[in-house]
């Protein structure tokens, strides 16, 4: 009894998760870090700005009644012939172009975002299987992402995608695109992750506490999960942020090549695909203002990556 | 080294034999090869007459025996759309796809190598410290919006007019950040010289050369900030190793020090990784080639996708599965003989 009140005084005793956060060296370098700070904020504001598009956007992009022919090619309102109700303009369909891009935004976050959530689920699943168990496991799993990573990461999205679609057909493929999508660029990239829970796996196997929990009786899933995978989360955390920034140029190249979301419900990629029709006609603004917001948006997904690289791996750091 | 050779070997046949059976479960779970010859007017029973005949009825095993016969001696089937031998295809569009890479390639080494020395050399320069920036960014724009900037500055051209145009001065100014344009931004041009077989080339020709400009500079500028940013790298950590201190003790001069001692042994690694990278390479002229319509591989390739040409998609599989798989295993094997602190199997130290 005595026992169990001590454990429960302990607990009290111990931090909570916000004040560890608040002493934490994490938090530290990113109050000195103004780069970091300007990227996480533009960062929220593209985020929140995509995400509440149906609230704020002018029109409904998705919405094909809202739409008049009559309107297409507009420039935007600051150039001759530009038409205040479109600030950014109008597309080759008069879709205004700032809707259109706040939720291709929403489009390419989602897809970036669920293609990172489908690799950390393959890679942390093959990584742990590949470091803790070894032996056939282990090359079997690392040949195949060494092939895959040898091909090039990208060019497996496109030779997957290609596959699908020839296989689903192009109506077919349009109206589950954004699940496909998520899937192709999930299983094109899970090696990056595979590869860093594996070396983290293999670094930490030979240590004390996993001894104890085999000797304890516990078995490999538990350990696994339960013990490994608490220890692997910083890499994991670090490759996972540049993976978003990949999975979105990844998902803008296959829009872009015809092989991802149709014009109907674009991305970045498929806006600035049908907008390069246009170019030589002169309404650059359907390709390069949508290419701009791809820009940014990656590059701050980078930025902050590398922030958080050096912060929590110093070992990594080079140069 | 032979048992480092024999694995080698061995790693490559094994990846091409699961090349060859992804392409091979491809090619017999999509499109029937029997509509696609015979169209619609055919009855059933001639159908499975002429299923019986191509051996489309055969066990598996036995189908994928006679594809990986007929692939080793050359024949990756028919395609569709060119009722040609696909293997024909690709020949005709690899020299396009090779002199693009060959130029960008070009670009990527003149330009990636002084640039990334310098940064090294000099890190805290402003100079060094721009292109660092530039190549930070230079990463995260994508190929084909770097190919669409570049047609909009130099093929259409940019006039914009912020500065008042009725002074000299803001007329100057305008001249300064406008461009013309003029720059072709649309296959290979008219005055290709035929080399020899099918090999059309655009390097002989004023007009070949400048259709060649914009698509090598697009491929190469996705890659030259990743060769910039490793060659800082590495450059960086040789300069503080033991034989470089030596060797400015000794009084040797600087140049002499950075380009013939340090260079050397900088360029190891970068030579890997431009082994490894021409994987990425190749997915890139697929971007590269669309935005300028460059009749390589890449764009038959989509080409072929959008026609469901299947037998076509297949033997470009397998083609750029083998260019993948020779480059790699020759980048092992150099990587192995040039660099003695590699482990070969079979050695132990």
């Amino acid at each position: 009894m005595s026992e169990e009140t001590s454990t429960a005084d302990l607990r009290a005793q111990m931090p909570g998760a916000w004040a560890r956060f608040r002493k934490s060296y994490l938090l530290y370098s990113f109050k000195r870090d103004p780069v970091a700070q300007l990227c996480l904020l533009i960062f929220i504001i593209i985020t929140i700005a995509a995400f509440g598009a149906p609230w704020w956007a002018p029109t409904d992009p998705y919405d094909l009644t809202g739409i008049d022919i009559m309107n297409s090619e507009l420039p935007p309102m600051w150039l001759d012939g530009g038409d205040a109700a479109f600030p950014l303009g109008t597309d080759a369909q008069g879709r205004d172009l700032l809707s259109t891009i706040l939720y291709g935004t929403r489009v390419s976050l989602l897809i970036g975002f669920g293609a990172v959530a489908m690799q950390c689920v393959l890679g942390i699943l093959f990584g742990l299987l590949a470091g803790y168990f070894g032996g056939i496991i282990d090359a079997t799993l690392m040949r195949l992402a060494d092939i895959q990573l040898s091909f090039s990461t990208l060019m497996v999205a496109i030779l997957v995608g290609a596959i699908v679609k020839a296989s689903f057909g192009n109506l077919m493929f349009g109206q589950v695109a954004l699940i496909l999508l998520i899937l192709i660029i999930g299983i094109a990239e899970w090696p990056q992750i595979a590869r860093t829970v594996r070396a983290s796996v293999l670094a930490e196997r030979s240590k004390e506490y996993v001894d104890a929990a085999r000797v304890m009786g516990f078995r490999a899933p538990r350990i696994m999960f339960r013990h490994l995978l608490p220890n692997t989360l910083s890499p994991i955390f670090v490759i996972a942020t540049v993976q978003i920034a990949n999975a979105i140029i990844s998902e803008a190249a296959l829009s872009f090549l015809g092989l991802g979301m149709p014009e109907t419900q674009p991305s970045l990629g498929s806006l600035i695909k049908s907008g390069f029709d246009y170019i030589q006609s002169g309404a650059w603004w359907i390709t390069l203002i949508p290419g701009a917001v791809l820009v940014v948006l990656v590059l701050v997904i980078n930025l902050l990556g590398d922030w958080l690289r050096d912060v929590m791996n110093p070992r990594l750091h080079k140069g | 080294m032979i048992a480092f050779l024999i694995q080698r070997l061995w790693h490559a046949f094994l990846v091409m034999f699961v090349i060859s059976l992804i392409s091979f479960s491809i090619k017999g779970s999509l499109g029937d090869p029997v509509r696609e010859l015979v169209g619609q007017s055919v009855s059933v029973e001639q159908r499975n007459l002429l299923r019986e005949e191509m051996g489309l009825n055969d066990p598996l095993p036995v189908q994928y025996g006679r594809f990986a016969w007929d692939a080793l001696h050359g024949d990756l089937g028919q395609s569709y759309f060119y009722s040609k031998p696909t293997l024909d295809v690709i020949v005709e569009h690899m020299p396009a796809t090779l002199e693009l890479v060959l130029c960008a390639s070009l670009i990527i080494l003149l330009f990636s190598v002084p640039v990334g020395v310098y940064a090294a050399i000099r890190p805290a320069s402003w100079l060094a410290k721009t292109c660092m920036g530039i190549s930070v960014v230079g990463i995260s724009v994508p190929v084909f919006l770097t190919a669409i900037v570049l047609i909009q500055l130099f093929s259409i051209g940019v006039h914009i007019t912020p500065f008042p145009t009725d002074t000299d001065w803001g007329t100057w100014l305008n001249e300064l950040i406008s461009t013309d344009g003029g720059l072709p931004s649309f296959g290979r041009g008219n005055e290709l010289v035929h080399l020899f077989g099918t090999w059309d080339t655009g390097f002989f020709s004023v007009d070949g050369l400048l259709h060649l400009l914009l698509p090598a500079a697009s491929l190469a500028s996705i890659m030259l900030p990743l060769f910039i940013r490793l060659i800082r790298s590495e450059m960086l950590e040789v300069l503080q190793s033991d034989y470089v201190r030596f060797a400015r003790a000794k009084g040797i001069s600087p140049g002499r020090i950075y380009f013939l001692h340090a260079l050397k042994n900088t360029m190891l690694p970068v030579i890997t990784v431009g082994g490894v990278q021409i994987g990425t390479m190749v997915a890139y002229t697929i971007l590269t080639e669309t935005v300028f319509q460059w009749p390589g591989m890449g764009l038959m390739f989509l080409e072929a996708i959008t026609r469901s040409d299947i037998p076509l998609i297949v033997a470009y599989l397998m083609v750029v599965g083998l260019i993948f798989v020779v480059t790699n295993t020759l980048v092992d094997l150099v990587y192995g003989l040039v660099n003695p602190t590699v482990k070969l199997t079979g050695q132990h130290a």
